[in-house]
């Protein structure tokens, strides 16, 4: 319990600085000065227009992705599954490609094109998997979901090439941009838009910490055990896939944290996923949230890839914290 | 030689792997800062023509205007897929892109000179094996259209008009400059993409390269101006801290709508304090002279021109 108060410690004051950071410096006694109207108060404007919505959107896609990591790899039992194992990512990313390359111009809610059709791309995906997962044969080993996890990726992935290759120059550097990730959202309504699939899958996988710590040991010891194992991963695909597609179509694929976030908390907590799930989703959005900070403070006014962020500082700490305990 | 001794060299082994590979690693590099010969930007091969070129490909579209601007177009035989402009080059064959060049249909076209990118080294290459003169374009600042003018102009043996048209494009730039001496310029921000229906991934002209000079030409202030870059991803906060007083969103390609003009210019009210939103001075100009730096920069610094300075 004090572990996980120290999650959300952490998670609560990394959302609270990272506003009153950035590349412009903000008087914060002028961001809540209301003497002054809004449309005058560049103070406010900053905080409340950019980067509020940034930070809560890297919380979000933090959290998001770090639980359908955990939740994957103990599905899969596989400690190198993540979101993008299944092809949700890839499915949410072609979305984005074709509404990039075909400049789709609706809007639903005051969501853009761009990360309405990447949700749809996400939820084809999920489809495909979920008819794969439910065509298999009872028994079989989840390699063969790995295995056509791996192929779909690869069949969208190929198709996403083709689309870049086929936009004209302006919409190929759109599109290569997407999919380097990015945390800028502009705006409210796409937060709000991939809050609520986020909150139904997290919701449904508070459902599950007993099933996954069983299922991660093995399908047969869990069934001996009374567990519906077929409904225990049916929730447990579609809540990470909802997860999954929610995050990528709101900051595009964001590399690092559903994979590694699970594997940072696992050595701190345990492997108990009572604790894994939420430490995991306080710890995702932390991390995210602080990468962010340094992705649009370290060059500013120039910005790089979050990603670039996530992979640097995650990649050595991970390895330091690997070997430490050998 | 048993026990730790033993074991010694192989515990060296991941370190001495990572200075082999970051040294590699800094070599490449380097070659790719030191500016070698072979990079040298416009500058035709060693063993220039004896004649004058009469079949000419061209890769950069840019350039294929030079070409038909000053009076050499006849000579144009093929030119890449991305050429648009003027209308008579629609009935050549394309042959491709700068990432895609096909070698094929260039060798087919017989030609005796090939306008190329400096980057497209392989293409370079393939063409140095067969023989084919090339010329070297680099798209830097808005000075080097007319020295590219010149310089194509030398190389075709056709002085005089390249000499006359690249005179004449100076001269109706510093026209504009004149125009706008003493004036107050406005703090500008020319964006040449983002995302669709969103202020996201907002692609904005840095304080470099041919846009930007045409802002200060034009009679703006760059607001980017610092940030040594062509092409610079802008946040918005950026936005929002450097509040420009003009926004000018570029769109190409293709006719745009008044409705979707206007829809362009409505999305830009999710930032409302920034002054051009505030004060209904944000611009949606639609055309390829924007983006081709070529003879209709002087159209382009004019329709800039008039809305910086009505």
């Amino acid at each position: 319990m004090l572990t996980l108060a120290g999650f959300g410690g952490l998670a609560l004051v990394a959302c609270a600085v990272a506003p009153l950071v950035g590349s412009t410096p903000i008087d914060v006694r002028r961001v809540f000065d209301r003497s002054v109207p809004f449309a005058d108060n560049v103070h406010a404007q900053i905080f409340f227009l950019a980067r509020l919505p940034r930070v809560l959107a890297a919380a979000l896609v933090g959290c998001a992705l770090a639980l359908s990591g955990v939740v994957f790899q103990a599905l899969l039992r596989n400690p190198l599954a993540s979101p993008d194992t299944l092809g949700v990512s890839a499915g949410a990313s072609l979305g984005a490609m074709l509404a990039i390359a075909l400049n789709a111009d609706v809007r639903l809610a005051g969501v853009p094109a761009v990360p309405l059709a990447s949700f749809a791309g996400s939820l084809g995906a999920l489809a495909i998997v979920y008819a794969l997962a439910s065509a298999r044969r009872r028994g079989s080993s989840t390699t063969v979901l790995l295995l056509a996890g791996v192929a779909i990726t690869a069949l969208l992935s190929a198709v996403v090439r083709f689309v870049q290759f086929v936009a004209d120059s302006n919409q190929t550097l759109q599109s290569t941009r997407w999919l380097m990730g990015s945390l800028d959202v502009g705006s409210y309504p796409p937060l709000v838009a991939a809050l609520v699939p986020t909150a139904a899958a997290a919701a449904a996988m508070a459902t599950l910490p007993r099933m996954l710590d069983l299922v991660s040991v093995g399908t047969e010891s869990a069934a001996a055990r009374g567990v519906n194992v077929e409904r225990a991963e049916r929730v447990a695909l579609i809540s990470a896939s909802l997860a999954t597609g929610a995050a990528v179509s709101l900051a595009g694929p964001v590399a690092f944290v559903g994979i590694v976030v699970p594997h940072l908390v696992r050595l701190i907590v345990g492997a108990h996923h009572r604790l894994v799930l939420p430490a995991a989703g306080l710890f995702g959005a932390a991390f995210l949230v602080l990468c962010d900070l340094l992705a649009r403070t370290l060059m500013a006014p120039v910005e790089f890839p979050v990603g670039v962020v996530t992979a640097v500082i995650g990649g050595p700490f991970f390895l330091w914290l690997l070997f430490r305990r050998r | 030689m048993n026990g730790p001794h033993g074991v010694r060299p192989r515990r060296h082994l991941p370190t001495v792997l990572l200075v082999v590979g970051a040294t590699g690693l800094a070599v490449v590099l380097m070659q790719g800062w030191i500016p070698s010969k072979e990079t040298a930007p416009q500058t035709p091969s060693p063993a220039g023509p004896q004649t004058q070129p009469t079949r000419i490909v061209s890769f950069v579209p840019a350039v294929t205007e030079m070409l038909f601007a000053m009076g050499a177009g006849d000579r144009v035989v093929g030119v890449s897929s991305y050429d648009r402009f003027p209308e008579a080059v629609r009935r050549l064959p394309a042959v491709g892109g700068l990432i895609d060049p096909n070698v094929e249909r260039v060798l087919s076209l017989r030609p005796d000179l090939v306008i190329v990118y400096g980057t497209q080294r392989e293409l370079r290459g393939q063409l140095d094996r067969a023989g084919i003169n090339q010329f070297q374009y680099v798209h830097r600042d808005l000075a080097d259209v007319t020295h590219t003018i010149r310089a194509v102009g030398a190389l075709l043996q056709w002085h005089t008009a390249a000499d006359r048209l690249a005179s004449d494009i100076e001269h109706q730039l510093e026209l504009v400059r004149q125009r706008v001496a003493g004036r107050r310029r406005p703090r500008t921000l020319v964006v040449f993409g983002r995302e669709t229906g969103s202020l996201r991934r907002i692609h904005a002209s840095g304080g470099y390269g041919f846009l930007h000079d045409l802002i200060q030409l034009a009679g703006g202030e760059d607001v980017l101006g610092d940030v040594r870059r062509e092409s610079v991803e802008l946040s918005a906060e950026s936005v929002l801290s450097r509040g420009p007083e003009v926004i000018v969103e570029l769109r190409y390609g293709q006719p745009l709508s008044f409705d979707a003009i206007e829809e362009l210019r409505r999305e830009w009210s999710a930032l409302p304090g920034v002054p051009a939103v505030r004060n209904g001075r944000v611009n949606v100009m639609v055309g390829d002279e924007f983006v081709v730096p070529g003879p209709r920069v002087v159209l382009a610094a004019e329709r800039l021109w008039t809305r910086l300075h009505r």
